[in-house]
């Protein structure tokens, strides 16, 4: 599948800001494949979290409008971040199955909307449209023998009739894509616990507890890099290793990555712009020793 | 004027578990006829399966195996193993039931049952009768106590029927038993009435994702259990765990696993889970006496004659530690499984690294139920179980006249009350019978008298 | 301990605007604690996830309020996601949060956030964090 139309693309505020790396490097992977991403013009912030309570109809705007105006681009949206994909697909959802608050939310934002936008996130794209095998074939330096940790989180996989991308208490769409690419995908029960989410902003001790129990099976399980499709687990994985491994004798660290950035450098790219520099535990030794990137 | 039809007072009885054998026991002792059908190659049912039976711990197959022989050899018992119902016609007092016997490959008017087919058949498959934790040959009986004790084919496995060569039973054989031809055969029986007593199914652990979802070797059921309790199981009655064999330190057993579950499993409580639970328990400390035993549960339903006391005394004399709560996440660790749970009582949460996990899934309906309420013309509730025509008064009806339902086949039953059932449905049909033929001898009386 | 139960008759005004709020029925729980159990948190709570829900049952909104673990809530649905009665518990933390600062005010006013923290969070987490703990 070769020189698509420009996806419309939801890179979202993580992606723009602190995390541009990982815009950077999902750019570069669409259009290594072919299929290279346009950003929506004039987006907004989602609101990073769904609201919870059902008179919250405020918070439910920002994604309405997210989608109100992608509907006017196309037929699909493609998002990078979980967190994003999560509050776009509920918001979808919701919009398209409770017609009362439907019409209440297009009220706000002033535009006419009925849920038939898709909302996808990039793995999707890769593993329905663009195919495995296609990304196989595009490989420039296929990952062979690199140990990864595919994780998932929450923002994927739950909850699973509102989000519906893969299965939730074993998913499987990122280690098979890491496997296409010639990895080594290794087994470990924690690839959809939580890593603390935003609860870093409140207790470093909570968020630390969460990260803790997956870091600690990552380590055990023998990876050689931990590869994320959320931002904020690749922030949290990332960030809470130097405190683990102060306190835990035998804690080994373990690179985090975005999928993107991975899947960038196997594809060719030369990981300008991935921000490598700014990881906590210094991804850049690991993808020398594997040939994978120069810088 | 009015005659008996044939077969009028001979009962259908579908599943000879110990349901299917009580009821036709009953029957056949009263001097009518039963004709008594199972999928499988020999009789006995779960109960066939289990190691002792709780309040009593009884050795189940002790208790069953005179049943079985009886059934075996009754002159008023015909006996179908290995075969199903494919049709029932007509009514009440008539019905004409078509039953296909599936082609044994061994000719059992002729085999002995001396079992050297077994012991030199090259195929060895994983034994469905050991929950899959022992094999058996492709030749086999379900066990050396098999009534009737007559091996079958398993053409699946059986090396001859898949490369053309082989055929060391045929050669073994003292009689010339083994029948590589043979199909199929298709019986009709004209029966008046008929018990349906199809039993129930453990939940596959594949629909418990968040327990390891059948993918961890030491995640086991209740009824892999059983065989590992088991004097006559794989391990010979030795707790052994499935991933290397060591006898297990500390067992955790986790109730409700899909039960009481409307949003993800079955809405229902299975019933006798709370009780096989405590004997597992307690039957592993007497095994392991240095073992562990930890129960998870939510309420404990022990609501038979001797059953709360069986509980506390699983408690309080071997020491099983029961946690309120109920396990969210169970996974493989190094050579442990993990279990995630949490005792509500002390509002603890609590993580153990077991040896060994042994899950009380759902009782499901077996899942030919749907297609045998089809051919006889049933109604399957929403839980899959068969309807009965009424909870209160008419337990063992079913909306259909002359059939009958007996044991878990209606909902999760233990063993004394699906007897207790069986023979009601049995008592059901005998009051049937006799009113056909009191009212058959009226009538010739009348004819005569005119 | 001593608690006087149901001083304001079967539903007390607080529970129901908790159920309006979720829009879920706290007295569909059974009080089974698989949500207490695979909590990723759980450690750093003060009462377990099954008990806020059990001080909502019994009309004790005003103790649930108080309790930590509202705050630590976050919502990672992995409670939703096994909960065998459908209990949207993640709602319920999220209908408390709402209760508790529409009387306090911000729980985390975001001039209390330290400026480094601001410059170095991924803004997925910022504006999560103000989503949960601002009013």
């Amino acid at each position: 599948m070769q020189n698509m139309e420009a996806l419309p693309y939801f890179p979202g505020c993580t992606l723009k800001q602190r995390a541009a790396g990982l815009d950077r490097s999902a750019r570069d992977v669409f259009s290594a494949l072919g299929s290279p991403l346009a950003e929506l013009p004039g987006w907004n912030c989602c609101g990073a979290t769904f609201p919870l309570t059902v008179e919250n109809l405020l918070d439910l705007t920002g994604p309405a409008r997210i989608l109100a105006s992608a509907r006017a681009e196309g037929t699909r949206l493609a998002v990078a971040c979980a967190a994003c994909y999560n509050v776009l697909r509920r918001t979808n959802h919701l919009l398209r199955t409770d017609a009362d608050k439907r019409e209440k939310v297009c009220l706000f934002i002033e535009s006419e909307y009925d849920g038939d936008l898709e909302v996808v996130h990039l793995l999707e794209l890769l593993h329905r449209e663009i195919g495995y095998g296609h990304v196989r074939q595009a490989l420039r330096r296929p990952l062979e023998g690199l140990r990864v940790a595919a994780y998932y989180g929450c923002l994927l996989l739950r909850p699973a009739v509102e989000v519906g991308f893969d299965d939730p208490e074993d998913p499987v769409l990122l280690d098979q894509l890491l496997a296409a690419a010639g990895a080594a995908p290794v087994s470990y029960p924690h690839r959809g616990e939580c890593c603390g989410g935003y609860l870093a902003v409140r207790s470093e001790e909570a968020a630390l507890e969460a990260s803790k129990r997956v870091l600690t099976a990552v380590s055990a399980a023998g990876a050689d890099v931990v590869v994320t499709s959320c931002p904020l687990c690749q922030y949290n994985l990332d960030r809470r290793q130097g405190i683990i491994a102060r306190q835990e004798a035998g804690f080994r660290p373990v690179p985090v990555l975005y999928f993107t950035q991975l899947l960038g450098l196997a594809l060719g790219a030369d990981g300008e712009g991935y921000r490598l520099d700014e990881h906590y535990v210094d991804p850049r030794p690991l993808l020398r020793e594997r040939g994978l990137a120069d810088v | 004027m009015q005659m008996m039809r044939p077969g009028q007072t001979r009962a259908l009885i579908i599943g000879a578990g110990i349901a299917g054998i009580q009821a036709a026991l009953d029957i056949a002792n009263s001097g009518y006829e039963a004709v008594l059908v199972d999928r499988l190659p020999s009789v006995g049912g779960h109960m066939a399966q289990l190691s002792e039976t709780f309040p009593t711990l009884d050795c189940s197959q002790c208790i069953l195996t005179p049943r079985t022989v009886e059934v075996g050899h009754h002159p008023h018992i015909r006996l179908y193993t290995y075969s199903e119902l494919t049709g029932l016609q007509g009514q009440a007092g008539g019905y004409t039931a078509t039953i296909r016997r599936r082609a044994a490959y061994v000719r059992w008017d002729l085999c002995t049952g001396c079992g050297l087919c077994q012991s030199r058949c090259p195929a060895r498959v994983p034994a469905e009768f050991e929950g899959l934790l022992g094999e058996r040959r492709a030749i086999y009986t379900l066990s050396p106590q098999a009534v009737p004790n007559k091996p079958v084919i398993d053409r699946e496995h059986c090396r001859y029927f898949s490369t053309g060569r082989c055929r060391v039973c045929e050669r073994l054989c003292p009689v010339g038993a083994i029948d590589y031809e043979q199909q199929d055969e298709v019986f009709e029986e004209p029966v008046g009435a008929v018990i349906v007593a199809t039993g129930y199914q453990l939940l596959p652990l594949a629909a418990l994702p968040e327990y390891g979802g059948g993918n961890v070797p030491d995640v086991i059921d209740g009824l892999q259990f059983e065989r590992l309790l088991s004097a006559s199981g794989p391990t010979a009655g030795v707790v052994r765990r499935p991933s290397d064999g060591r006898v297990p330190g500390r067992v955790v057993f986790i109730q409700c696993a899909g039960s009481r579950d409307p949003e993800r499993g079955r809405p229902y409580c299975s019933k006798f889970c709370c009780m096989y639970t405590a004997k597992h328990a307690l039957l592993y400390r007497h095994r392991v006496h240095d073992g562990q035993a930890i129960v998870f549960y939510i309420d404990i339903r022990a609501a038979g004659k001797g059953y709360e006391e069986f509980v506390q005394r699983a408690m309080d004399e071997e020491r099983v530690l029961y946690l309120r709560g109920k396990v969210s996440k169970v996974f493989r660790q190094g050579d442990q499984v993990m279990v995630w749970g949490t005792d509500t009582l002390s509002g603890r949460n609590v993580e153990i690294a077991a040896d060994l996990v042994v899950l009380a899934p759902a009782a499901v309906p077996d899942p030919s139920q749907a297609e045998l309420a089809r051919i006889l013309g049933l109604t399957i509730g929403e839980d899959g179980f068969v309807e009965v025509r009424d909870a209160q008064l008419a337990p063992v009806d079913t909306l259909r006249p002359g059939v009958f339902v007996a044991g878990a086949a209606a909902g999760p039953k233990d063993i004394p009350e699906t007897v207790a059932q069986a023979s009601a449905a049995a008592a059901r049909i005998l009051s049937l019978f006799s009113r056909w033929e009191r009212a058959a001898q009226v009538q010739v009386q009348a004819d005569g008298g005119s | 301990m001593k608690v006087a139960l149901l001083p304001e008759g079967l539903r007390s005004r607080l529970q129901q605007r908790v159920e309006e709020a979720s829009g879920q029925n706290v007295l569909a729980c059974y009080q089974c604690g698989k949500c207490s159990a695979g909590c990723p948190v759980a450690g750093v709570m003060d009462l377990l996830p099954n008990q806020v829900i059990r001080l909502v049952q019994l009309g004790l909104v005003e103790e649930a309020l108080t309790s930590q673990t509202i705050w630590y809530c976050a919502a990672c649905l992995t409670c939703a996601a096994r909960c065998p009665k459908g209990v949207d518990l993640p709602r319920v933390m999220e209908a408390l949060r709402e209760l508790a600062m529409e009387r306090s005010g911000d729980h985390l006013p975001p001039d209390r956030l330290p400026a480094e923290a601001l410059a170095e969070w991924p803004q997925q987490a910022v504006i999560g964090g103000f989503r949960k703990y601002t009013w």
